[in-house]
C-alpha cells in the first residue's frame, strides 16, 4: 500500500524476549502484544488536494501478572532503555494494586491450535497519485449530480496496513496481517427557495482494493443522500412505527453489543443482565456472531487473549443463547470465554463482536415501507441518549415521514424514545438487504412503535 | 515553569541544527508555512469497581509531526521514531502538496519565545504522584459512596492521568514548548431496589495538582454526587415529549453553548461555507441576554492552555456579544486564508493528527436574574441540571444533548424527577429564546472531551441557569 513508507515487521522475537524478562522480574504469567501499521489518507475538496497524511506507527503492549495482581503498559518507543523502564514499571503496577480472585491468562490448553487464512490481506499498493485520483472522481460524481449539489465538506481515499502480534508466557505466539481501502464522499446540498444547506455522506470499505466499488457510485450515492435531505421540517410530537435503514439498524445493533459485553454484565451496566435462554426478540430476528468470515472486518485468527474466535449465534429465533465474552468477565460470570476478548495495545481485554449481524428476512425495503400507514423512515441518528442500565432510549433523528405506505417528505430536528428492552421484543420486519460496510451489520427493520417528539 | 525549549529538546533527542534542516527540508518554494510538533505524553489509569482497585495501566508515546501548508492545502506526516532520518522522510511526504523543487536552506530559529504566564503551576507535577497514593484515593471513594446509602449495589471509579510535554518549531521562526498535566477523577453507582437499577455519574479534574482532589475532601463530593444522582433516578418517572420551556441549570449545562453554537463557529467550517452560521457574523443570533465567550485563559482550566498546538498563546475570544454573532476562532490555516485575527484555537489530539480550530471553555456570561425567579416563571417545562453526552450537525445546525438528571417543573415548582432525555434544536435559533439568564455562572468540573474529525481534546463549558423559551424534549410521555 502506503508507498515509501518501510514495510512492517513481525515483532515476535522481541515479545518472547520480553516476556523472559517479566519472568525474571518474578512475573508469574504476562502477555505481550505487538502492532504495526501503515497508513496514507488523501482528502480532496472541490476537486483540489485538501489533506495528505501519511504515516507508519507501531506500538507495544506489556501485561504482567504477579499471582492475582496485574497491571498493563504501552509504549511506542522499542529501544532497549525504554523496553527495560517498561518492564520494571509494569512490575511495580501490578505490585500497588489490590488481588483480584479471577485474574490470569486464560488456560494454555484452549489456546488457538489453528490458523485460518481469512484473506484479511492484500498486499496491492496504491501510490499517492492514485488516491488523489479516486478521491477526484467519488468526489466529482457527487458535485456534477444536481445543480443543488452546491458545496462539499470533501472526499477521501484511505488505505492502510497492518500486522497483529500476540505472545504469552504460556507459549502461545500468533500474529496475522490485514489491510483496508476506503472512500468517503460528503457533499453539501442548498435548498434553492429557502437558501437552506444539508450535508450527508456515503463510503465504501474493503480489505482488498479489487472488491471496492467504484467511486462514481460512492459519490453518486453521497449526493443521493444528500439531496433527499433537502426541505427537511419537524413533524408533530406522536407515536408511531420506526423503520430503522440499514445503517441505523446497524447502530441498534451496536447498543446490543454493549449490552452482552461481559464487563457490562457483571459490572450491572446491562439492560440484558439475566436474560440467557429467555426470549428477547421475535421468532424472526437471529442474530450471529462470526470471527471467521473470509475478509471480514471484525476477522482474525484467534482473539485478543489468543483463544480461537468461531461462529456462535447470539440470538436465536428471538431467543438469548450467548453472551460476548473474554476469560476474565466470563470467569466473573461462571461462563467460558466466548473468543470474543478485544485488545487494544496496552489495555487489559475487554469483550466485543468479531463480525456480529442480524441474519437477513425475506422484506424489501420497500415491502417494508409500504406496510406503514403513518410513521417514520430514520436514517440518521445524533446524540448519546442511551441509558445502558436500563435500556432507556431517546436520541435526536432525522428521515423520512411515511404517508400510506410512501416517502411523504424529509424530517428533521425530532427524537425517537423508547426503551431498548422493548424495541428489540417490538421488531415486526427483517428487510433482506443486510451488507456489510464495518463489523456490525443489520439488514433494514421495522419497530412497531416509539414515542417521536417534534413540534 | 516549563518553557526552556533547549530542555524540551534534549528531552526529544535532538539538536537545534536538526530542527533547523528539516524545516528546510519541508518549506520549499510554494509552502506558505510549516511546522513541527514535537510530543512526549505519559498517561496513567488505575480504576477500581467491586470494592478493588484491580486495574492501572501506564503509556507512553512519543513522536513528531510535519505539517506544511500551501493555499488551502496540508501535507501532514507523523513518525514515532524521532531520528534525523525519519523526520527528513516525514518532511519529504509532508511537502508533496506543493509540488515544488527540493528546499534545503536551513530555517533559522529566531526567536526562541518564552511564554510568559504559567496557567496550571503545579509544586509536584501529576505524574509524580506515586500509585499507592492514587489506589488509596480510589478506596475512600468507594467506601464513602456505599456509605450514602445501603442502596448502592456497585462502585465504579477511575482517575487518569496525563503529563505532556510539546515543543512546535515554525517557518516563522519560532520554537515554543509547554508542560501540559492533566487529571480526571469519575465515579459512577449503581443503585438497586426492587429489581430496579439505575446508574449515577459525577466527575471532574482539570490540569491541577494531585492535592486538588483532597482539599475539603472533594473526591468525597464526587462520591456522594455519584451516589445521590443514583438514587435519585430509582424514583424518575418517563420524561415528557414534545415542545416546551426547559430551564438550564449552571455548569455542565453549558454543554448547549458547546453543540448549538461552538462547532458552528470553528473556522474551518466558515471558510468553507458549510457551517449554519456561515453567512451570519454581524447578525442577530441570540436573545440581548446572551454574551458567549471562548477562554483558553482560565487558570487549572481543562480546556485551558498556555499555548495552542501551534504555539500561539491562547486567548478570550468573544464569540456572541448581547446576542449579535461578533467572531469565529482560527487555527493559523484559517485565521490566513480568511484575512480574521488569529484566536490560539489551533488544537490537535496529538503528533499523529492535524491542527483543528477547536474550542477551549466555552460559556456565557452571568445575567441578572435570580435562578429561582427563572424556574418560577415555567408553568409547565423541564428543569435540566446534568447532562451527558451531545452532537451536533454543523451545516444544518441539528444539535441534541441529553439530560442524565432533570425534574418537572408544574406551576412555577420543581417537583418529580424525571428520566433522561434528549433535548433538540436548531443552533442559529435556540438561543434567540433565551429570555432570562441568571447572576449564578458556573464552570463546569472538567470532565468534558470534545470530538471532531475523529479526534478527541479536553474542553471546558460553563453556563449561568437560563430559560429557554420552547424546545423539544424527546421524553417517551407523549
Amino acid at each position: 500500500m502506503s508507498n515509501g513508507l518501510p514495510a512492517v515487521q513481525d515483532y515476535s522475537q522481541l515479545a518472547l524476549d520480553l516476556l523472559s524478562r517479566a519472568k525474571q522480574c518474578g512475573a508469574t504469567e504476562a502477555d505481550v502484544m505487538v502492532v504495526d501499521g501503515r497508513n496514507l489518507s488523501v482528502q480532496v475538496r472541490l476537486s483540489a488536494v485538501d489533506r495528505l497524511t501519511k504515516a507508519r506507527e507501531k506500538r507495544l503492549g506489556l501485561r504482567v501478572f504477579f499471582g492475582k495482581r496485574s497491571a498493563s503498559t504501552s509504549t511506542s518507543d522499542f529501544s532497549r532503555t525504554s523496553l527495560d523502564q517498561l518492564v520494571a514499571d509494569t512490575c511495580s503496577l501490578a505490585r500497588a494494586v489490590a488481588e483480584d480472585p479471577v485474574s490470569g491468562l486464560p488456560a494454555h490448553e484452549a489456546s488457538a491450535k489453528d490458523r485460518p487464512d481469512l484473506d484479511l490481506y492484500d498486499a496491492t499498493e496504491l501510490g499517492t497519485d492514485e488516491h488523489i485520483a479516486l478521491a477526484k472522481r467519488a468526489e466529482a460524481a457527487a458535485l456534477g449530480a444536481d445543480p443543488r449539489v452546491s458545496n462539499s465538506e470533501g472526499a477521501d481515499f484511505n488505505s492502510s496496513d497492518g500486522h497483529v502480534m500476540l505472545a504469552n508466557s504460556h507459549g502461545f505466539v500468533g500474529d496475522y496481517r490485514s489491510s483496508s481501502f476506503s472512500m468517503s464522499v460528503s457533499p453539501v446540498a442548498t435548498d434553492p427557495s429557502t437558501g437552506g444547506m444539508q450535508r450527508d455522506s456515503w463510503y465504501a470499505i474493503q480489505r482488498a482494493y479489487a472488491r471496492l466499488e467504484s467511486p462514481e457510485s460512492v459519490g453518486s450515492e453521497a449526493a443521493r443522500r444528500t439531496l433527499r435531505r433537502l426541505g427537511a421540517r419537524k413533524v408533530p410530537t406522536c407515536k408511531a412505527p420506526a423503520i430503522f435503514d440499514q445503517e441505523m439498524a446497524g447502530s441498534l445493533l451496536g447498543n446490543l453489543c454493549g449490552a452482552l459485553s461481559g464487563y457490562a454484565l457483571y459490572k450491572g451496566v446491562s439492560f440484558l443482565i439475566g436474560q440467557l435462554g429467555n426470549k428477547i426478540a421475535p421468532e424472526t430476528v437471529t442474530v450471529c456472531d462470526d470471527g471467521r468470515m473470509p475478509r471480514g472486518f471484525g476477522s482474525r485468527p484467534f482473539d485478543g487473549e489468543g483463544l480461537p474466535t468461531r461462529k456462535a449465534l447470539v440470538i436465536e429465533r428471538g431467543v438469548l443463547r450467548s453472551y460476548l465474552l473474554d476469560t476474565y468477565s466470563g470467569r466473573k460470570l461462571g461462563l467460558a470465554s466466548t473468543g470474543n476478548a478485544s485488545r487494544s495495545v496496552g489495555e487489559s481485554p475487554s469483550a466485543g463482536p468479531t463480525n456480529f449481524f442480524l441474519v437477513p428476512g425475506t422484506a424489501t425495503p420497500a415491502e417494508m415501507i409500504r406496510s406503514v400507514k403513518r410513521g417514520l423512515y430514520v436514517t440518521e441518528l445524533i446524540g448519546f441518549g442511551i441509558n445502558m442500565v436500563t435500556g432507556d432510549y431517546s436520541r435526536g433523528a432525522a428521515g423520512f415521514w411515511i404517508e400510506n405506505g410512501e416517502l411523504a417528505y424529509p424530517v428533521e430536528e425530532i427524537t425517537i424514545a423508547g426503551n431498548l428492552k422493548r424495541m428489540f421484543l417490538d421488531i415486526q420486519m427483517v428487510g433482506n438487504d443486510l451488507e456489510f460496510r464495518g463489523r456490525i451489520a443489520s439488514p433494514t427493520i421495522k419497530i412497531g412503535e416509539m414515542t417521536i417528539a417534534g413540534n | 515553569m516549563a518553557t526552556k525549549s533547549s530542555a524540551e529538546l534534549a528531552q526529544f533527542g535532538l539538536t537545534e541544527q536538526e530542527i533547523q534542516r528539516t524545516l528546510g527540508v519541508v518549506k520549499v518554494r510554494d509552502v506558505d508555512y510549516a511546522d513541527l510538533y514535537f510530543e512526549f505524553c505519559l498517561s496513567e489509569s488505575v480504576s477500581m469497581e467491586e470494592g478493588i482497585v484491580k486495574r492501572a495501566v501506564k503509556s507512553v508515546s512519543q513522536g513528531a509531526g510535519v505539517r506544511a501548508t500551501a493555499g488551502e492545502k496540508t501535507g501532514f506526516a507523523y513518525s514515532d521514531e524521532l531520528t534525523k532520518r525519519d523526520l527528513e522522510i516525514a518532511a519529504n511526504t509532508a511537502r508533496y502538496i506543493a509540488q515544488s523543487p527540493q528546499g534545503g536552506q536551513p530555517v533559522p530559529l529566531t526567536h526562541r519565545a518564552k511564554l510568559t504566564r504559567d496557567l496550571y503551576p503545579a509544586e509536584t507535577p501529576i505524574s509524580e504522584v506515586a500509585t499507592a497514593e492514587r489506589v488509596d484515593l480510589l478506596n475512600l471513594i468507594d467506601a464513602e459512596a456505599r456509605r450514602y446509602d445501603p442502596r448502592i449495589k456497585n462502585v465504579m471509579a477511575s482517575f487518569n492521568t496525563e503529563y505532556k510535554i510539546v515543543m512546535v518549531a515554525t517557518t516563522e521562526g519560532q520554537m515554543v514548548g509547554d508542560v501540559q498535566p492533566l487529571s480526571r477523577l469519575q465515579v459512577t453507582c449503581i443503585a438497586e431496589e426492587n429489581g430496579n437499577r439505575q446508574m449515577g455519574t459525577f466527575g471532574g479534574g482539570g490540569r491541577m495538582a494531585f492535592s486538588y482532589y483532597q482539599d475539603q475532601e472533594r473526591y468525597k463530593h464526587y462520591a456522594r454526587e455519584a451516589a445521590r444522582q443514583a438514587i435519585l433516578n430509582l424514583s424518575a418517572v418517563d420524561a415528557p415529549a414534545g415542545v416546551m420551556p426547559v430551564v438550564l441549570g449552571g455548569g455542565w449545562p453549558g454543554i448547549l453553548l458547546h453543540e448549538a453554537i461552538g462547532h458552528g463557529l470553528e473556522a474551518d467550517f466558515n471558510r468553507r461555507k458549510t457551517s449554519a452560521f456561515s453567512h451570519l457574523l454581524g447578525k442577530r443570533v441570540a436573545s440581548d441576554a446572551c454574551t458567549i465567550v471562548d477562554d483558553g485563559t482560565l487558570p487549572f482550566r481543562r480546556g485551558s492552555l498556555n499555548m495552542d498546538d501551534e504555539g500561539t498563546p491562547t486567548s478570550r475570544t468573544v464569540l456572541i456579544e448581547k446576542g449579535i454573532l461578533r467572531g469565529y476562532i482560527t487555527d493559523k490555516l484559517n485565521a490566513r486564508l480568511m484575512g480574521i485575527p488569529l484566536t490560539g484555537n489551533g488544537r490537535r489530539e496529538s503528533f499523529q493528527s492535524i491542527p483543528l480550530p477547536r474550542m477551549t471553555n466555552t460559556f456565557m456570561l452571568a445575567g441578572e436574574s435570580d435562578p429561582q425567579d427563572i424556574i418560577r416563571s415555567v408553568t409547565h417545562g423541564l428543569y435540566a441540571v446534568s447532562f451527558g453526552g451531545g452532537q451536533v450537525d454543523i451545516t444544518n445546525g441539528k444539535f441534541v444533548f441529553s439530560a442524565s438528571e432533570a425534574y418537572l417543573i408544574e406551576n412555577g415548582q420543581v417537583t418529580k424527577p424525571v428520566k433522561g432525555a434528549t433535548l433538540i434544536g436548531s443552533g442559529p435559533e435556540v438561543l434567540t429564546k433565551v429570555s432570562m439568564v441568571g447572576h449564578d455562572l458556573m464552570l463546569d468540573e472538567g470532565i468534558g472531551t470534545c470530538g471532531k474529525d475523529g479526534q478527541s481534546v479536553p474542553v471546558g463549558v460553563g453556563l449561568p441557569t437560563i430559560r429557554i423559551d420552547e424546545i423539544t424534549v424527546g421524553g417517551t410521555n407523549g
